[in-house]
Order: C-alpha cells, then structure tokens, then sequence
C-alpha cells in the first residue's frame, strides 16, 4: 500500500513537471497542419526551427543573450570573490554593514530601480546597449554571488590563510595563489547560478533595450508576433532553443546547483 | 578587496532607491520633459487611485494563494524526495525542469496549453468553453499556476535540504514508541521543519509579491486589470505611459510592501538567527 502510493506520487510529480514541457517540445516538433492535434505528431518536422529564424533577428538575439550571461558572470565572478573572500578571512570595519546591505539588495523589487536606472543610462548614452544591460544584471546577481561565495571561503580552514601570511603572502596573494584554487567548486556553482539569473533576466531587458536586434532571448520571445496570428510552433521552438542548454547544465550540474540554492537560505 | 563590490551596490542599486524616492515627489512626464517638485501629491492621489487598491489587492492574493500551494505541494514533493528508492537522482533532475526553465518561457508555454481554442489543458478540463486567461477570475488563478508550477521546485530543495538535517534515529525511537507516519510526521517532522519552512516563506513571499515577469507575459496584468499586479502597475505607468513621477511613487510603494513584509519575517525569526551568516 505505501509503495503503491509512493510510486503514484512519483508518477504525478514527475508528470506535473516535466509534462508541460514535453508537450511544448512536441508543438515545436509538428508540422503546423497538425498544431491542433492533440495526440502525438503524425509526423515529425524542424519546419518550426526554421520558421523561428526566418524573418526575425532570432541569431542575433542568442549571441546578445550569450554575451550579457557571459560578461554578467565573470564581472560577478570578478567582484565578488575577492569581497567574498575579505567577508569571510578578513576583518575590517563595515563587514556586517556589507552583508546585510547585499543581504537587502536581494530584496529589492527590479521595479523599483527602474526609474532612475532608465534616466542614467540614458544619458551616458547606453540605452539600447548591452553594457546598460550588464552593469545592472551584475548588480543584482552580487548579492547572490557574495552569499554563496563567503559560504565557501569560510568553509576553507582559516590555518591555510594564516600559513600563507606566514610564509610572507600578503593578503592578496594569500587569496590569489592559496584560496582562489581552493574555492574553484564554489566558484562553478556561482557561475551556473549568475548565468542563469542573466539568462532569464527580463525586466532590465524589456525596458533598456528597445532595437529588435538589440534584445536578449527573453524579451524576444515575449514579444513574438506573426503576420495574423500568435505563430505558436515558432514560439514553441525559440522556446526549446532558450531553454535547452540551461536543462543540460542544470541535468549535469544538479547537485551542485542544490547546494549552492540551499546553501544560503537553510545553513544560517 | 571589497570596494568594487560596495561601489557597485551603492551606485546601481542603493541610490537608485533613494532616486526613485526623489522622482516619486515631483510631476515628471518623459515626453514633455517637464519636471516640477509637487511634494506628497502623487501619494495623495495614490490614495485615490481605484487601480492602485486593485493591484495591491491582486498582488495580495497571489502572493497568498501562490505561496500557500507552493509550500503544501512543495513539501509532499520534499517526503517524496526524501524517501529512498531507486532512481532518486533521475527524479529529482526532472523536478528541476520547472525551475530551469526561463520565466518567460513558462508563461508563454502555458498560454500556449491555456490557449482557448486548441489548449492541451482547455480541451482537458471540463467546461471546454473557459476561455482561461481571457476571462476576469479564472486569469488570475491560471497566472497563480504557473507561479506554483515554477517555484515548486525550489520549494522542494529547500524543505529537502531541511529535512535531511532530521536524524533518522528520531524515527526510529518514535516507532519503537509506536507512533505511525501521520503522527511522526505531525510531532516530530513539522516542528524540527519549522525554521526551515519560516525561511522558504520568506524568500517566496518576497518573490511573488514582486512578480512581474511571468503574470506580465501571460496576460500582460488583463483582462480588465484583474491580473494586475503592483509591479505591472508601475512598469506601465513608467514606460507605457512615461510617467515618471506617478510611476516612481508607485514603484516606491511596492518597495516598501517588500521590505515591511521581510522585515516582518526577520523579526519573527530574529532571535533563532541571531549567529550565522547574515
């Protein structure tokens, strides 16, 4: 009886969250005579794939959505670990100041820095650039970025910090040749993390970049309009396209990904 | 070492803030380049504003309704997880899809199985006629779905993360007592779960009370304003209609519902957080 009913929440979760999602596979997959079927495709064509491409700047915009997951994440990477590193090893005045002030960064509603967001970039002129996209997707990926990175440093023995000091490292170095390395597989899991916070990001996109050609993928397919009437087998297959490569890293990267979204939230 | 990253959140994201603060005082219409300091008026006219109370009210209700479900099912998702059988990693790669998937591509993957005519889920469920997103009291509910079908997940991975904190050897004394599942699960896994829980309500609270992104591509906050939420609210105000000085004010509200309601939540939990990681 408890396996039966063990097995038949297995079935419905699985089903609950991975079916919708084959079925937008199975849309991009059929002929567009056959969208209104229900059942399974009566035959199988990339017809959709091509489409998606076919009139609309769909390549540029996956090269714009690379570039800004891509930059977004070194910068992350960049700032973060050596801030992480101090927040964890060091101690200096404002520490806590830091912490809980990244701490309500995470808390801030995106809506409520667009405003003044808009104006500055406008008139620095990045409007419609990637770098106006950038520089705010990277802010908010700090906070997330700080957590999980001090998570690691302080789970590095503090005596391999005060041995290299000893040895005549100065902080820097002690954190550059000593504990960088060490930190490497906290470094992947901030990175898959910050690249898919910047893969999805969408309000920043939607309001600072208005050239077709200029957008990332997910604005793009929000905005996804045919000559009559919602070309959904299009939509299904940029769909499938955006979100492949985040299933694959997510598939192969799962635990990783566990810990470092739990790491913060359940730890403390 | 720490500079880069304090300057960064004190430009882009700190004064931005207070900015918005600043602008939510003044009559700024983009397009007219005006721009005049009017004080509280736009708070005063907040007040009165049907659409205001209606947004805070959608916003409201799906944060509740949404996180409530999230919790519940993400829970009966964590025990299943939990329990040991063959093929755990497979399924609890599959749970991940949701999460993985770009918000964006969720809501336009369900307007696609909600589409009136040839939805998958409307030709499934009863009354084929339910036209879901475009009909004012099913829209919001179907947004509230695709909420719950997103954040499940993550739910789940932390209610998981929490539960295998329990020692096992707690059960087993409890069966040698003879207490039966139900009652395990009520006296011994719901109360050693419960910082837990309080910390995953935080962080979805906070979340669907500033939901934009999946409500927006779904239904756009119609039909008739009834899935419009204060974050949609705002962002039209702003750059649909180019009210800067209207929009910032209601943007500056939404700001304060998200940081009364975190504020709420870190006093309830201050005193067992008080070591640790901020």
């Amino acid at each position: 009886m408890k396996r039966i009913s063990l097995w038949f929440g297995l079935v419905a979760a699985v089903t609950f969250c991975a079916g919708p999602f084959v079925w937008q596979m199975i849309t991009s997959l059929r002929p567009e005579s056959d969208l209104l079927n229900l059942g399974l495709p009566s035959t199988l064509t990339l017809e959709s794939y091509v489409g998606a491409f076919h009139g609309r700047p769909f390549g540029h915009v996956i090269v714009n959505s690379v570039i800004v997951a891509v930059v977004t994440t070194l910068f992350c990477l960049a700032v973060g670990a050596s801030a992480a590193f101090a927040l964890a090893k060091l101690d200096f005045r404002g520490r806590k100041a830091l912490l809980f002030g990244s701490l309500a960064v995470s808390m801030f509603p995106p809506i409520a820095t667009v405003s003044p967001l808009y104006l500055i970039i406008r008139s620095v002129g990045l409007l419609d650039h990637l770098t106006g996209l950038i520089i705010p997707d990277t802010t908010f990926a700090l906070p997330l970025t700080l957590w999980i990175l001090t998570g690691f440093f302080e789970d590095i023995p503090d005596e391999l910090y005060r041995a290299a000091r000893v040895d005549g490292c100065t902080p820097f170095q002690a954190f550059w040749k000593v504990l960088l390395p060490l930190a490497a597989p906290g470094l992947a899991t901030t990175a898959i993390l910050v690249f898919i916070f910047s893969w999805n990001e969408f309000l920043y996109a939607l309001t600072f970049i208005s050239t077709p050609e200029k957008r990332t993928i997910p604005v793009a397919i929000s905005l996804f309009t045919g000559e009559h009437k919602e070309p959904w087998g299009e939509i299904a297959a940029a769909s499938v396209i955006a979100t492949l490569p985040l299933l694959i890293v997510t598939m192969f990267f799962q635990r990783k990904i566990v810990a470092g979204l739990t790491a913060g939230a359940v730890k403390g | 070492m720490v500079a880069p990253a304090v300057v960064i959140l004190l430009v882009v994201a700190f004064y931005p803030i207070v900015a918005t603060m600043w602008l939510s005082l003044h009559r700024m219409i983009l397009v007219f380049h005006e721009e005049q300091f009017i004080g509280l008026g736009n708070y005063a006219f907040l007040l009165s504003d049907p659409r205001f109370w209606s947004a805070l009210r959608n916003t409201a209700y799906f944060a509740a309704v949404a996180v409530a479900i999230e919790l519940v099912l993400g829970l009966g998702f964590a025990l299943l997880l939990n329990a040991a059988f063959p093929g755990r990693s497979l399924l609890r790669a599959s749970i991940l899809i949701p999460w993985a998937i770009p918000t964006v591509v969720s809501a336009k993957l369900w307007a696609w199985l909600f589409n009136p005519e040839y939805g998958l889920l409307t030709r499934m469920l009863p009354g084929q006629d339910v036209n879901w997103l475009g009909m004012p009291g099913y829209a919001m509910h179907a947004a509230i779905l695709v909420d719950v079908w997103k954040t499940t997940p993550f739910v789940a991975l932390l209610l998981l993360a929490g539960l295998q904190t329990i020692p096992q050897d707690i059960y087993k004394a409890a069966q040698v007592d003879g207490a039966g599942t139900l009652r395990q699960f009520f006296s011994i896994t719901l109360p050693l779960l419960r910082n837990t829980i309080v910390v995953t309500l935080i962080f979805r609270t906070l979340d669907a009370s500033r939901v934009f992104d999946a409500v927006y591509v779904l239904t756009e906050g119609g039909p008739a304003n009834t899935t419009e939420t204060l974050s949609i609210y705002a962002y039209k105000t702003l750059m649909r209609v180019g009210d800067f000085g209207y929009g910032s004010t209601l943007s500056v509200v939404t700001f304060l519902c998200v940081m009364g309601i975190s504020l709420g939540y870190l006093k309830v939990l201050g005193v067992e957080r008080g070591k640790g990681r901020a």
